[in-house]
């Protein structure tokens, strides 16, 4: 489902369709090519630029750092990208993710750090803290997912209400114990190993373990977007929520689950982004559902509701990391980034739109 | 208006139809649901580009591009659904577009100027509104009085009503008359559109009688009577062709009993039908046709009333419940309620199915490429693949998908509404075919339409509804569509 097929074959009787089209034709078509596929034609000449002007960008490090960066930021992108598909959002997704980061980092500090939060905690096994904060990101889409189902209230009014809850709740369990609001350092290595240690090398250089995680976790959602009823339930409802419930399709517990199963991907995110940084504080997680959702149009999750690959945010991340690495390599400053970033957003919905509107 | 054509792919919608409306008069414009009275009206605020013909106003031709360039030459029309700002104030709504500003040049628009214009057309009118209220604090009868004061505040000439009286109580509407009484007297030239008969007998000139896009007739009101008017208004050949009716109407299979809603007007509806019965449900344009379907489907929250099928008591909470419990509905609104637009044909076709098509919560591709398959082959649905998205197809395959994705459910009561609406003739065939074979295959069918030809020709039985009730119920073997308009009218 989500898949964007044109109907008919594949590339070749698509040009010897486009053959058979008159000149105006041919100018509109080759037009709409360009537009439509606008983003990836801009990110290409981008990192040909890039490339050129410094060359280290395509090194093996650099890529290797990207692919890293990537699956970092990729399950909170599958996250949201759901919620996306209802035709909806969740801006709650960055604080959620700083929420977990904190959760489990001071659940899992050395017992022997100074300042650690809990001073009595023996060292927790991963897959309880790992548990707990799951619950967590499950409880706060349960809590999104019901205020929209229940009360058809708009995803965006929902979540930026929850995103601001998450936020005080994270500053107030930042003051819990002997931390005193200061950033959770000190992580236990059975944590710090467990998320950055080497997965292999590539000539040398490392790749860390949570891109395994990434991208088993991406196999995952791709087969509950493709091969479960849950997941044509989903597209079914973003598609049509009012045929939706006509055909039967139970639509308060989809968008539940919709945004649990988000809920569920920050919390991933967050317990990934804690061991991989090594000091959380209320920052962590700031303004990621804003790259993710970029990601996520980039790689045609529509805000029309109903269409989206998990490849497609999958190249969206991917494309986003790049042109963030790329920019630093020209040192780009950091307030440049933001601007950039706006553009990207605006530009990529914009071209998305261009596809759905009707052509009058 | 003389000689106004205007077609729409498949359809001639307006075949040559004229209109003469003398200042002064009231000029009633009848026929049945989709004679063609809107199509004509649209064409003169310009919603529509006719396709020929030509309009004349005070003997000047005319070409209004839409409505406010109606509006402003003199030409209003007052909505069956009023369409105001209702959360602005009543003088705002007046004024909207065209606010009065303080004096030329100054961009600030004049409280005071508003208030005492909208003051003075009020008076005139004999109306006790106070400009100042907001649009939402008054009743629906109101609101059409400012929509009329509206019309007048722009000197119009000419003002059309469409079907003003439906949601107006009795002494609502005799205040309605008094202000067309009004305006005639100002020498205005009024177009009435109205199923209502007595109505139309005792405010009305004349009578234009429309059917099939066509001009039947025009006479003086005083020399017609209510029979007479239904007569014009029907009085057709049935041009299509039916299949030959399911006859094999065996034990009761769905017994209904005081049906009521508790938010729309349906009230205390009551029938049976049996398996292999195709029952037609008649009624005009908010009659509680399309309501008496979704109250059964569990769509609307039920007030009262009991629904027993095969004997067993059952429920329909909602739609889930009411799939379950093996009924189907297909709704009045395909593009709004029907088709998932931008999923393919497959998606659509076993969205109602999942379980079937699974196994443990896991889709079965395979299982459902093989039915969708079945139900494309069976409906005979026009598409090069399973995997063309649905929005592409025309109404007619469109309605087949749909009918395919309930068939999928294996529904025991289908309940169709208006299944053929927007479809083209030959795929109409195909429909009530499909109909009459559910029928004599065990199954139950409910089918609303507002097509009275389509009704005769399918149905066994016809129920007809009227105001929320149910008027009565007719042979569709015997009875006429007289009889069955005398019904629908019983109740407005």
């Amino acid at each position: 489902m989500g898949e964007s097929r044109t109907s008919g074959g594949g590339l070749f009787s698509r040009f010897a369709e486009f053959k058979h089209l008159s000149g105006n034709d041919k100018r509109r078509a080759v037009s709409d090519l360009i537009f439509n596929n606008a983003m990836f034609i801009i990110i290409a000449i981008a990192i040909v630029f890039i490339a050129i002007r410094v060359p280290e960008f395509l090194s093996l490090s650099s890529i290797i750092n990207i692919v890293s960066l990537t699956a970092a930021r990729l399950p909170i992108a599958l996250g949201v990208a759901g919620a996306i598909v209802l035709s909806g959002t969740d801006i709650s997704a960055g604080r959620v993710v700083g929420l977990t980061a904190c959760i489990a980092a001071s659940l899992l500090q050395m017992t022997d750090y100074p300042k650690k939060m809990f001073p009595d905690l023996p060292v927790l096994p991963l897959i309880v803290v790992l548990l707990a904060v799951l619950a967590v990101g499950a409880v706060i889409g349960l809590i999104n997912g019901f205020f929209v189902a229940k009360f058809k209230l708009h995803p965006f009014i929902v979540t930026l209400s929850t995103q601001l809850i998450v936020f005080g709740a994270v500053l107030m369990y930042l003051m819990i114990g002997n931390n005193n609001g200061q950033t959770l350092s000190g992580l236990d290595p059975s944590y710090t190993d467990f998320v950055r240690g080497t997965l292999f090398r590539v000539g040398g250089v490392a790749v860390p373990r949570y891109v395994l995680y990434s991208a088993v976790l991406t196999v995952i959602m791709w087969f509950i977007w493709n091969k479960t009823t849950f997941g044509k339930n989903m597209f079914a409802v973003g598609s049509n929520e009012e045929a939706a419930n006509v055909s039967g399709v139970n639509v308060f517990k989809t968008i539940v689950l919709v945004f649990m199963l988000a809920g569920v991907m920050y919390a991933v995110t967050g317990f990934i982004e804690g061991g991989r940084i090594a000091s959380c504080s209320a920052n962590t997680g700031l303004n990621y559902e804003g790259d993710a959702i970029a990601a996520c149009v980039i790689g045609g999750v529509s805000f029309v509701g109903g269409t989206g690959k998990i490849s497609g945010i999958v190249t969206g991340v991917f494309l986003l990391q790049l042109i963030f690495v790329g920019l630093n390599f020209l040192s780009v400053s950091a307030n440049m980034l933001y601007i950039i970033k706006g553009l990207i957003i605006l530009t990529a919905c914009a071209i998305d739109m261009r596809k759905y509107l009707a052509r009058k | 208006m003389v000689d106004i054509v205007k077609a729409f792919p498949g359809v001639k919608a307006l075949d040559r139809v004229s209109l003469n409306v003398d200042g002064g008069t009231v000029h009633a414009l009848m026929g049945e649901n989709g004679a063609g009275k809107s199509t004509l009206m649209k064409c003169l605020f310009g919603v529509y580009k006719k396709d020929g013909g030509s309009i004349f106003l005070n003997g000047r031709e005319v070409a209004f591009k839409n409505s406010k360039d109606a509006l402003e030459n003199g030409v209003a029309m007052v909505h069956q659904e009023l369409n105001q700002a209702l959360k602005l104030s009543v003088m705002d709504n007046m004024w909207l577009g065209r606010f009065p500003k303080v004096a030329k040049f100054i961009p600030f628009t004049s409280e005071r100027k508003m208030y005492r214009q909208t003051k003075q057309i009020f008076d005139e009118l004999g109306l006790k509104i106070d400009p100042n209220l907001k649009m939402s604090r008054l009743s629906v009868s109101q609101r059409q009085m400012v929509e009329i004061a509206k019309a007048v505040s722009y000197n119009s000439k000419v003002i059309v009503f469409d079907e003003p009286t439906s949601s107006l109580n009795d002494r609502e509407a005799e205040t309605l008359f008094r202000i067309i009484e009004m305006l005639k007297a100002k020498g205005c030239g009024i177009i009435y559109i109205s199923h209502k008969m007595e109505e139309i007998l005792r405010i009305s000139d004349f009578v234009t009688v429309m059917r099939d896009g066509m001009h039947v007739a025009t006479r003086p009101a005083g020399e017609l009577t209510m029979d007479e008017i239904i007569k014009l208004m029907v009085g057709r050949e049935l041009t299509q062709r039916y299949p030959p009716k399911a006859d094999s109407a065996g034990e009761t299979l769905l017994s209904v009993s005081g049906l009521s809603s508790v938010y729309n007007q349906l009230q205390d509806v009551s029938f049976d039908i049996k398996r292999g019965e195709v029952v037609g449900v008649a009624g005009l344009d908010g009659s509680g046709r399309t309501e008496l379907l979704e109250n059964l489907f569990g769509l609307s929250l039920r007030k009262s009333g009991s629904i027993i099928l095969n004997g067993k008591m059952i429920r329909n909470r909602n739609p889930r419940e009411a799939i379950k419990n093996g009924f189907a509905l297909l709704t009045e609104e395909r593009r709004a309620t029907g088709i998932f637009g931008i999923l393919n044909i497959r998606e659509n076709t076993v969205i109602s199915s999942l379980k079937r098509h699974s196994l443990a919560g896991v889709f079965r591709k395979n299982q459902a490429r093989k039915s969708t398959d079945d139900c494309i082959k069976s409906l005979r649905v026009k598409t090069p693949t399973q995997e063309t998205k649905i929005r592409t197809l025309s109404g007619g395959n469109q309605q087949k998908v749909i009918l395919g994705r309930w068939l999928l459910t294996e529904p025991e009561v289908l309940l169709l509404d208006e299944p053929t609406r927007g479809i083209d003739v030959g795929a109409k065939y195909e429909i009530y075919q499909l109909i009459i074979n559910l029928a004599k295959s065990g199954k139950a069918v409910v089918m609303v339409s507002s097509e009275m030809p389509e009704l005769l020709g399918v149905c066994n039985r016809i129920l007809v509804m009227s105001g929320g009730r149910l008027a009565g119920e007719v042979n569709a073997d015997s009875t006429t569509q007289e009889e069955i308009m005398t019904l629908a009218t019983k109740y407005v």
